[in-house]
């Protein structure tokens, strides 16, 4: 129940601190590291918003507790930006389309946007839907979203193709 | 929406992990923690309130899945995602493959286990009930000593298995259906739930084998949400057995499931909604995969 020491590289940089083994990924990550731009919705795996990526999968970070992660990689939303805080071609396009409105659920859908784009570059309507199933918006519903990501997979197709 | 503290241990190796789930006794629950997808929202919710939890996701002895001619064997803790990637699985096990997509969200699937489903025994889940329906087995050790116990022998009720507690789950086993030339195999899996990913408020997965003149000569049906536990449906395995299944004889084999079912009535759905969606589901799984096995049958021949 005493704290544990652990060592985490969280959007390429190495991170030590102490957690107490309740503690989840997602408080961790909020409280102790400061990275409060993943969010907490439901704190019982049913919403999405907590999404990171684990080792370059997404997961729930309210279904993992933080000792679990020692010596593991995380990428959280504040990892997608380039160092200049550059939006990358997902975000920018959330932003085109207008997915977001109250932005609660936007950095779990980013998160699954790009473990989405990361292994399929032309994904159908259907296997968008099926990428963002695990994660629920109360507002701008989820055409937005939807588009969003189809242009980002057209953005990003398109420097591929210049590159 | 915290769990209560508890000790956290991570061993690598399986004989530490029995050793510590032997130490658990009146005062003190020592549980294992695989890929968290249903303990950890249960502790959230202190329904579940573990002292000691045994992390056991770095032991690679209860990774990966072995296909061979015969059968299937997969490590307890292989994640759902991983055992839906696998080459081969959609020949070995079509019903398995069937059913995977339908669990949980895929965020969920990267971290959830093959025996952590089992485990946790939920009438309405998918991989109990495939498992169940396919005969498979599971590998239970302690420290004393390993068994095999078949997934029929498993379930008593909501969450609820014969696994002792100071058992650990190494292994599920499902047997390969290796039909001679000119047969087909084919496989079908329906669920209603609210939206896709939730909790089923009803499901049903069928695996059938035709011979070369259409006739079933194998078949593996089953239910789930219907009763405490997933139900296999040997009545409707027997009305089809030795038969051309068309419509008219799957809809009246299915009739037969209820006299099994015992569903119970929740927010979601009561029990007479159940009891007429069950059958309905059951028919679209088996009409589904006897379209499979038509389709495999005409492949191998041509």
């Amino acid at each position: 129940m005493s704290p544990m020491p652990i060592t985490i590289t969280v959007n390429g940089r190495e991170r030590r601190a102490d957690a107490s083994p309740r503690m989840t990924l997602i408080d961790f990550l909020r409280d102790t590291l400061g990275l409060t731009g993943s969010h907490i919705g439901c704190e019982h795996g049913v919403c999405g918003a907590c999404s990171v990526l684990l080792d370059g999968e997404p997961i729930r970070a309210c279904l993992m507790f933080a000792v679990q992660t020692d010596g593991l990689s995380i990428t959280t939303v504040e990892g997608l930006a380039n160092e200049s805080g550059e939006l990358n071609a997902i975000q920018d396009a959330f932003w085109e389309t207008h997915a977001l409105q109250c932005g609660y659920c936007t950095p779990g859908m980013l998160i699954a946007a790009q473990a989405l784009l990361a292994e399929n570059n032309n994904p159908s309507d259907a296997e968008i839907r099926e990428a963002i199933s695990g994660n629920l918006c109360r507002c701008t519903g989820y055409q937005q979203i939807v588009d969003a990501i189809k242009l980002a997979a057209t953005t990003l197709s398109t420097e591929r193709a210049n590159a | 929406m915290k769990s209560a503290a508890f000790d956290y241990v991570r061993p690598s190796s399986l004989d530490e992990v029995c050793s510590h789930l032997a130490k658990g006794d009146d005062e003190f629950e020592w549980k294992i923690l695989a890929g968290g997808q249903t303990l950890v929202p249960l502790m959230a919710m202190r329904l579940a309130r573990p002292t000691h939890l045994i992390d056991i996701n770095r032991i690679d002895a209860l990774q990966g899945v072995d296909i061979t001619v015969e059968r299937v064997v997969i490590g307890a803790a292989t994640r759902q995602r991983v055992l839906e990637r696998t080459p081969g699985l959609d020949k070995a096990l079509p019903l398995l493959a069937k059913a995977l997509p339908h669990v949980g969200h895929i965020q969920t699937r990267n971290r959830g286990t093959i025996g952590g489903s089992i485990a946790h025994a939920d009438s309405s889940a998918e991989i109990p009930l495939v498992t169940l329906v396919l005969d498979g087995a599971v590998t239970l050790k302690r420290s004393a000593g390993e068994r095999v116990v078949a997934i029929g022998d498993l379930f008593l009720g909501p969450m609820e298995t014969t696994i002792q507690p100071d058992e650990l789950m190494v292994s599920i086993e499902l047997p390969v259906w290796n039909p001679p030339v000119g047969h087909g195999i084919g496989a079908g899996f329906h669920e209603m739930a609210p939206r896709k990913g939730d909790f089923a408020i009803a499901s049903a997965a069928a695996q059938i084998e035709l011979d070369a003149d259409g006739v079933c000569i194998r078949a593996a049906i089953g239910v789930g949400g219907c009763a405490p536990t997933p139900l296999k449906l040997a009545t409707a395995e027997a009305a089809l057995i030795g038969h051309t299944p068309d419509e008219a004889r799957i809809a009246d084999a299915v009739l037969t499931a209820n006299d099994q079912i015992d569903p119970e009535s929740t927010l979601q759905a009561n029990a007479d909604y159940r009891r007429r969606v069950c059958p309905e589901l059951a028919k679209r799984a088996i009409l589904d995969a006897v379209a499979d096995a038509k389709t495999a049958k005409t492949k191998a021949a041509s």
